[in-house]
């Protein structure tokens, strides 16, 4: 398969019914947005696992640096109390 | 109640059994994985609704016949797809443009058949109309990113449409066939779809930036069984297991 150097990455969220947030399942190629929903369907939602597409360029994301990981996330681990584990969820809440 | 002819179910599935070969011939080719699974997934669509369609066909023929004899054991005079459908891949944009003729084609059809007085042509319509919309939408925006791209994508759909506007005169020229379907209501009125087709192509290849061709002589014959050199090798593919082990089962 040849370069495409004038192809964008998208990245692909997924919302596998209502009720649900979407979802990231992947990247993909596509030259335009537009494209990238239609790649999206294809690549990922041809077994029926979706109801809703999101596609964001890549170069759109802004990502945490993994050298940061202590400060950033270090100090919740020792917060238990911030955890809901305490409760009992109703089954009629469904997803939380 | 009305039922239509084996030998025009076996037209409409002839189209689409040919065209998806075509098309699966660029499984593991496609200029980016994307399209490579977008082209192949249109293909097995289409293999799909042909085998609802060669179900009928065998159905009405009642001879014992199945789905499988109907595609694999008949010779290349005996198939009645549309000249259009077994036109080499080309390049990416030939395919697209290719099957932007064809799916565009196939929309009206379809949009008819999903009210066509033969009950079974009517459920396997409303089945694959969904299908057939998005192959449409899918090639239009193709056709529009090609041909409103760079210099090079442009000038290579552009000759493209040129060479293949050739074969589209035959989708909406009724023969004997048509007519006596049409009169049934069992198929369109050919004229109509042209009509509709011609808008959307238009529309579509001007958004494109792309030139209509020039009237010019339009072949014909594929829907009679007379066909170009191509058909032949398409089946030779298409049939070798069963023409080398026949009748063989897995």
């Amino acid at each position: 398969m040849s370069k495409n150097d004038n192809w964008k990455i998208w990245e692909v969220f997924i919302r596998s019914k209502n009720g649900i947030s979407h979802k990231h399942v992947g990247s993909l190629h596509a030259p335009d947005a537009e494209m990238a929903i239609k790649n999206a369907r294809d690549v990922y939602t041809r077994r029926s696992e979706g109801i809703s597409i999101w596609v964001v360029p890549s170069e759109s994301i802004t990502a945490s640096r993994p050298d940061e990981k202590e400060p950033l996330f270090a100090p919740a681990d020792d917060k238990v109390y911030r955890h809901p584990t305490f409760y009992e969820i109703p089954d009629e809440i469904g997803h939380m | 109640m009305a039922q239509a002819s084996e030998k025009y179910v076996l037209r409409l599935a002839d189209n689409i059994l040919i065209l998806g070969q075509r098309l699966g011939e660029w499984c593991g080719h496609g200029p980016v994985l994307e399209q490579d699974i977008a082209l192949t997934n249109i293909a097995l669509d289409l293999i799909g609704q042909s085998r609802m369609l060669y179900q009928y066909a065998a159905e009405i023929r009642n001879d014992g016949s199945t789905e499988d004899d109907l595609a694999m054991k008949r010779d290349v005079f005996d198939y009645y797809n549309c000249l259009l459908v077994e036109q080499p891949n080309g390049d990416w944009g030939k395919t697209i443009v290719r099957q932007f003729f064809f799916d565009t084609y196939h929309y009206y059809l379809q949009e008819f058949l999903v009210n066509s007085s033969d009950q079974r042509l009517s459920e396997i319509a409303r089945k694959s109309f969904k299908e057939v919309a998005y192959h449409a939408q899918y090639s239009a925006e193709w056709v529009i990113r090609l041909g409103d791209g760079t210099e090079e994508s442009h000038q290579r759909v552009q000759s493209s449409v040129n060479d293949l506007w050739t074969f589209t005169g035959e989708l909406f020229t009724p023969d004997e066939l048509d007519r006596e379907m049409q009169e049934q209501g069992i198929g369109p009125d050919l004229d109509v779809i042209a009509a509709n087709w011609n808008k959307k192509v238009n529309e579509i290849l001007e958004i494109a930036t792309l030139q209509i061709p020039e009237e010019t002589f339009m072949q014909s014959g594929g829907k009679q069984g007379e066909h170009g050199e191509y058909l032949g090798f398409i089946l030779a593919e298409l049939q070798f297991m069963q023409r080398a082990y026949p009748d063989m089962k897995w």
